[in-house]
């Protein structure tokens, strides 16, 4: 098991060392999210009683779990490609459960500290959100679900190009359609069908429900469950394609 | 100590390893000489565990690396062709991270770390991030990396490649020590002189094939001792001599002159193979 905090702890260490950088730019995404949508648009938008700063907050949150989560492929990467680090691991003894799990839980903790920016952030702007158990929890299995993605792309991907490629294809487009702007069941009934393969939709769903006090509902935590159960198997089968 | 048996390796339709069979007792300084491409490197990620090889055995120590990676990788320190350092770490903290990897004590880290940094005078660099390091201290910085976990075998994959004549001087020094300390060295180079310098034996491999097997000195004998090079008509010659004497009579023979000089590897490979090393 120590292969395994090896790697999380290297991966903490460049964390720690670029900590001011990465809070500026974890910082910005939201603040203009809430200053341009959140401000502008929460005197003309009300959502059965809730404002929209209040429901934009939570998918947010999702969102910032699903991105930050995410860009440890960009870490990966840039030890893959430009350090060419990766062949540290790969010529040391340690298993392919150990690199993901290392590189898996490293993506969680920067996808907590992102969202902890969006929560001090969104109390800044005077929302205040019941932050729960299902909150964490679904915030937790999203968060380790594109962290374990991430760590399979990173595999799989054979240049920064094809990483750059990936993140307009996948995390772009489930980023504004996941239900993070808008209540999906505002849509047609064939466009909720599709969106609803979506992981990030049931994350933003689990995490809004809960922070604005509403019970929780077992379709988003299980298909959330499955998405890390997938994701981590794939994440595991993929570090072997990273050999030639 | 590496015992290969049939390797084969292709990367699409390019035959990288051609049923290649060495081995390499313990405690031998080995260099693995041919010119860029030859499968040198190749070779070196198969036994490290960063490529696989399509077929035929290989075993470090007597451990089957197909059937046991993690126990095979324990035996080895890995110093690759290029700097794969994290240069946004520190020395200490690179140092450290192998040494976790490869599931060393809190103590036996750092006590291996600062060791290995006073062995490639090092010490006063310890908190430098290694992005600011010159490729000389890299290289060095490598090589401790490579030894903290004390291997029994260590890969060293053009080792001086693109460092000057004096870093490249002192890096030698530094792996004739690491060999006199026990620890067993494969070593790939096409810098001959590296190998004449460093090796107790040295294999010769082209196009994935194992061509010459044996100890320099030996090689070379088998052409003699001595080489006048002479030029004609635009292309260069080569003559080997028994001694001194006959080659200095072949050189009052030439019209145009020549140059008395001693035969070395390249010689031997040229011979051999009808190909430059570089």
């Amino acid at each position: 098991m120590s292969a395994f905090f090896a790697i999380y702890l290297r991966e903490m260490l460049i964390l720690k060392h670029k900590f001011k950088r990465q809070i500026a730019s974890m910082s910005v995404s939201p603040l203009l999210y809430m200053l341009t949508f959140g401000c502008a648009l929460a005197s003309s938008v009300n959502l059965d009683g809730v404002s929209y700063l209040e429901f934009l907050i939570p998918g947010l949150v999702a969102m910032a779990s699903m991105t930050q989560a995410f860009a440890i492929a960009t870490d990966i990467n840039v030890a893959r490609f430009y350090f060419h680090a990766f062949e540290e691991f790969q010529a040391a003894p340690v298993s392919r459960m150990s690199f993901v799990l290392g590189e898996t839980l490293a993506g969680l903790t920067r996808a907590l500290l992102s969202i902890a920016i969006v929560l001090i952030l969104g109390f800044l702007f005077g929302v205040r959100l019941h932050l729960g158990f299902y909150f964490f929890a679904a915030i937790l299995l999203n968060s380790f679900a594109f962290a374990s993605l991430a760590v399979a792309m990173a595999m799989l991907v054979k240049s920064h190009a094809d990483q750059g490629l990936l993140s307009n294809f996948i995390i772009t487009p489930m980023a504004f359609l996941g239900g993070t702007f808008f209540p999906l069941d505002s849509l047609p009934t064939w466009a909720q069908a599709i969106l609803n393969i979506l992981p990030l939709s049931h994350a933003s769903k689990a995490i809004r429900a809960d922070a604005l006090g509403q019970p929780p509902e077992l379709i988003p935590f299980v298909v959330l469950a499955g998405a890390c159960i997938v994701f981590f198997t794939l994440a595991i089968f993929s570090v072997s394609k990273a050999r030639d | 100590m590496i015992e290969l048996q049939h390797i084969k390796k292709a990367f699409g339709k390019t035959v990288a390893l051609d049923d290649l069979s060495l081995s390499v007792p313990k405690g031998e300084l080995f260099a693995f000489l041919g010119p860029n491409g030859a499968g040198k490197t190749t070779t070196i990620r198969i036994l490290n565990g960063l490529s696989y090889l399509d077929s035929g055995k290989a075993f470090i120590a007597g451990v089957d690396i197909l059937k046991n990676p993690l126990d095979a990788k324990r035996l080895c320190g890995m110093v690759a062709q290029h700097t794969n350092l994290d240069g946004e770490l520190t020395v200490m903290e690179n140092l450290d991270i192998h040494g976790r990897l490869f599931g060393m004590s809190k103590k036996d880290r750092l006590d291996s770390s600062l060791e290995l940094l006073e062995y490639v005078e090092m010490a006063d660099r310890r908190q430098s991030f290694v992005k600011t390091l010159s490729g000389g201290l890299k290289r060095r910085l490598m090589i401790a990396r490579a030894l903290i976990h004390k291997p029994q075998l260590l890969f060293l994959d053009e080792p001086t490649v693109g460092l000057d004549a004096s870093i490249r001087r002192r890096i030698w020094s530094l792996i004739k020590k690491i060999n006199q300390a026990g620890v067993t060295i494969f070593l790939t180079t096409h810098y001959i002189e590296e190998a004449e310098f460093l090796a107790d034996r040295v294999a010769f491999i082209l196009e994935g094939k194992l061509r010459e097997t044996g100890v320099p000195s030996d090689i070379m004998a088998r052409l003699g001792y001595w080489a006048v090079d002479t030029f004609e008509n635009g292309d260069m010659h080569t003559g080997f001599f028994p001694d001194r004497e006959a080659a200095g009579d072949y050189i009052q023979s030439l019209k145009g002159g020549g140059t008395l000089r001693r035969v070395n590897l390249e010689d031997a490979f040229v011979t051999l193979t009808g190909k430059r090393v570089k």
